[in-house]
């Protein structure tokens, strides 16, 4: 089988897509001229990973509607265990395959002029304010080919916007679940937070298809003057899906973005979360749990880029590799000239549990600027059997203490996921996973 | 019958491919107190973790039987279900897994399947047990052993004895690090423990645990090796006079052994 990087989809092809989406002119444009770019632009080269055999051509793109679900008394099996049934999200999006199944925004939220709603209906109802930030300071159209290929194919997504000075409590919750097999998922979800408000945002995707296919995955977050986002996520593409994630985030003065990630994905993937903190005193948590399995193989790159005088960025990534998997963790602070007292700080460690499996932790710190504080630890290794034989000296048995140790070490990304029910489904998952 | 016993024989342990125990024999039956004194450096550590089964020990010779049961053929949590617990000299720090997690857990597995201790009373109990121990309650939520100062640290073994309710504790230099408040509360805890289902094997090195805990009796390890038993006078005179009278005896001039010297 040769390996194919080279796309089908024409000029027709889009401007029919974006049409029967409705959608405002300059994002028909934005399409067709990314569209132009995907041939020319290399495709990314993820530090340590070889992708030159991954599948990114073979998906089915079009634009595919899941049934609506109108009470979520009534969930279906697939994503039932995702929910904490005595206690549902007040605000929640789910989107099956490429259409929102289940909307709900407290009426309080909406009266303070809360946008959160799928990203073709925000481009109707919102269009320069999503204009004003799809692709254009976050995530740029041209970084490599996938990008490109993302403008061009979006196929879902979501719109968050929260105005000036509103602070919101309680988490808005964000479902995608490509429930069609061979589905691709050209996903594109905004977060924005205006000055001096704030937002708790947790976003799972589900899938479990096993024909192959691609996700490819672009999300900007902007935090704005002062602003707080705490952004969680958990992803679970299924093992024939080759996934290309891309979390951005933006924090003007004094604003702070805090990243909580499980990655939880069966199918070779490539996770890239860059922080840029742009503005004086913005501050950063970037922390990433990862259960591999199988023969995953991936590539997980946190960034965090100082800009602001006194901006800090903290970079915690932990990894359990089982069976043949491997993992390829890039912590990178960069500090650029004229951030002074600012602090850059990267922890990346790897549980290995098997013979075969493979982990890779590179702190990297690049550092133009005197005045800067900076450190970074690392490391890969198997169990400690000091740890085994204390927990087993209690009665605990071996599979038992193993599990005990697994979770231990993810715990503190874990704990940090700003929705309870989604604390829980990650733990399930990390369960399911590594037993 | 009353309690369990748990028989040692000839027992010879390498480290290594070191020599540490060059023949241990003891004996220890139900609600007996035993101490085993002596120099640093004689094996006394090495015996503890052998019964226990820490990895890097081998037994090359000799036998331990808890009950007639074969001890070394058990793996280290079947040792601690038969009823054996060790409090450590070093506990290992277990990041992410609360304290109170990790002693439910191994409250349950001791207690076995279908016999599990439901949550409420467990944590009854865990909170008569800190507070016996004069343990700050927020230690139960803290991480195991993560930050714990030496003296929490020895405090936490003593509650899990205390919750695990062995047959037979040993007690790895139990009263290092304590001071002498920590020390008293710390020996009424072992001797809430005394019945005649509980026996234990205090290792220690000073005397001054035994102005709070009253051995039965009293064993010098040197050269690997037992090579003096008798009653709490042995230890008296020991505290009083140190080991060169028992040195001389036994026409013993270093009394270490192996590379722990």
């Amino acid at each position: 089988m040769t390996v194919d990087t080279k796309l089908t989809y024409t000029n027709e092809y889009i401007e029919q897509f974006s049409q029967d989406r409705n959608e405002p002119e300059w994002m028909k444009t934005l399409r067709l001229e990314a569209l132009e770019q995907v041939e020319h632009l290399d495709m990314p080269e993820p530090d340590k990973t070889k992708i030159v055999r991954w599948n990114f051509t073979r998906f089915h793109h079009d634009f595919v509607s899941g049934e609506n679900i109108s009470s979520l008394d009534h969930l279906p099996e697939e994503i039932k265990d995702f929910f904490d049934q005595d206690n549902l999200p007040e605000n929640l999006l789910i989107q099956r395959n490429h259409s929102i199944a289940h909307a709900a925004l407290s009426k309080e939220l909406k009266e303070k002029g809360v946008i959160f709603t799928d990203i073709f209906t925000a481009m109707n109802e919102h269009s320069e304010l999503v204009e004003k930030y799809y692709m254009k300071d976050g995530v740029a159209v041209d970084e490599h080919r996938l990008t490109a290929l993302h403008a061009a194919l979006m196929n879902g997504g979501i719109f968050v916007y929260v105005p000036k000075n509103v602070q919101i409590e309680e988490p808005l919750q964000a479902v995608f679940w490509q429930e069609k097999p061979g589905l691709a998922y050209f996903n594109h979800v905004i977060v924005v937070a205006e000055q001096n408000s704030s937002l708790n945002y947790v976003e799972n995707y589900i899938s479990n298809s096993e024909e192959e296919t691609v996700a490819n995955i672009v999300t900007e977050v902007f935090a704005n003057d002062n602003a707080k986002i705490s952004f969680g996520a958990v992803d679970n593409f299924a093992e024939n899906t080759t996934v290309y994630t891309n979390r951005r985030g933006i924090a003007k003065r004094d604003a702070t973005i805090n990243w909580a990630i499980g990655q939880m994905n069966d199918g070779n993937t490539i996770f890239e979360n860059i922080t840029e903190l742009v503005g004086d005193n913005s501050l950063s948590h970037a922390n990433t749990v990862t259960v591999g399995r199988g023969k995953l193989i991936q590539n997980i790159t946190a960034k965090t880029i100082h800009w602001g005088k006194n901006s800090e960025g903290y970079i915690l990534q932990h990894g359990v590799m089982k069976d043949s998997a491997s993992n390829v963790f890039n912590g990178i602070g960069k500090i650029e000239n004229g951030a002074s007292g600012s602090n850059a700080e990267q922890t990346s460690r790897v549980l290995m549990l098997s013979e075969k499996a493979r982990g890779d932790a590179n702190p990297i710190l690049l550092i133009e600027e005197d005045d800067v504080m900076a450190g970074h630890a690392a490391s890969v290794g198997k169990v400690d059997p000091m740890q085994m034989y204390y927990l087993m000296s209690r009665g605990i048995t071996r599979k038992e203490a193993e599990r005990l140790i697994i979770h231990g070490f993810l715990e503190p990304v874990v704990a940090e996921l700003p929705l309870e029910s989604v604390k829980k489904q990650l733990k399930q998952v990390i369960e399911r996973k590594i037993n | 019958m009353a309690g369990s016993t748990l028989e040692i024989k000839d027992l010879h342990v390498s480290v290594e491919g070191n020599e540490i125990l060059k023949g241990v024999n003891l004996t220890i039956k139900g609600g007996e107190f035993h101490v085993i004194m002596g120099p640093n450096g004689t094996g006394k550590s090495t015996l503890s973790s052998a019964i226990m089964g820490h990895p890097s020990y081998e037994v090359t010779k000799g036998s331990i039987h808890l009950d007639g049961e074969d001890v070394l053929e058990m793996e280290v949590d079947e040792r601690a279900r038969a009823g054996l617990f060790l409090a450590m000299q070093y506990p290992s720090e277990i990041s992410g897994v609360t304290t109170s997690d990790f002693l439910r857990s191994s409250m349950n597995a001791v207690r076995g399947e279908g016999n599990e201790i439901p949550l409420m009373k467990f944590i009854k109990q865990m909170d008569k047990k800190l507070d016996a121990l004069e343990i700050d309650k927020n230690m139960a939520q803290r991480y195991l052993n993560e930050g714990f100062s030496g003296g929490e640290k020895k405090r936490n073994e003593i509650l899990q004895m205390s919750l695990l309710e062995p047959k037979i504790a040993i007690l790895d230099e139990i009263d290092s690090g304590l001071d002498i408040d920590a020390l008293k509360i710390v020996s009424d805890a072992i001797n809430d423990m005394r019945s005649e289902n509980f026996s234990t094997l205090i290792i220690t090195h000073y005397q001054r645990l035994l102005n709070y805990i009253k051995p039965d009796v009293v064993h010098v390890m040197m050269q690997g090796r037992i090579v003096k038993t008798g009653g709490p006078e042995l230890a008296k005179r020991l505290e009083e006079e140190g080991y060169e009278w028992l040195k001389e005896e036994l026409g013993i001039q270093d009394e270490t052994v192996g590379e722990q010297a």
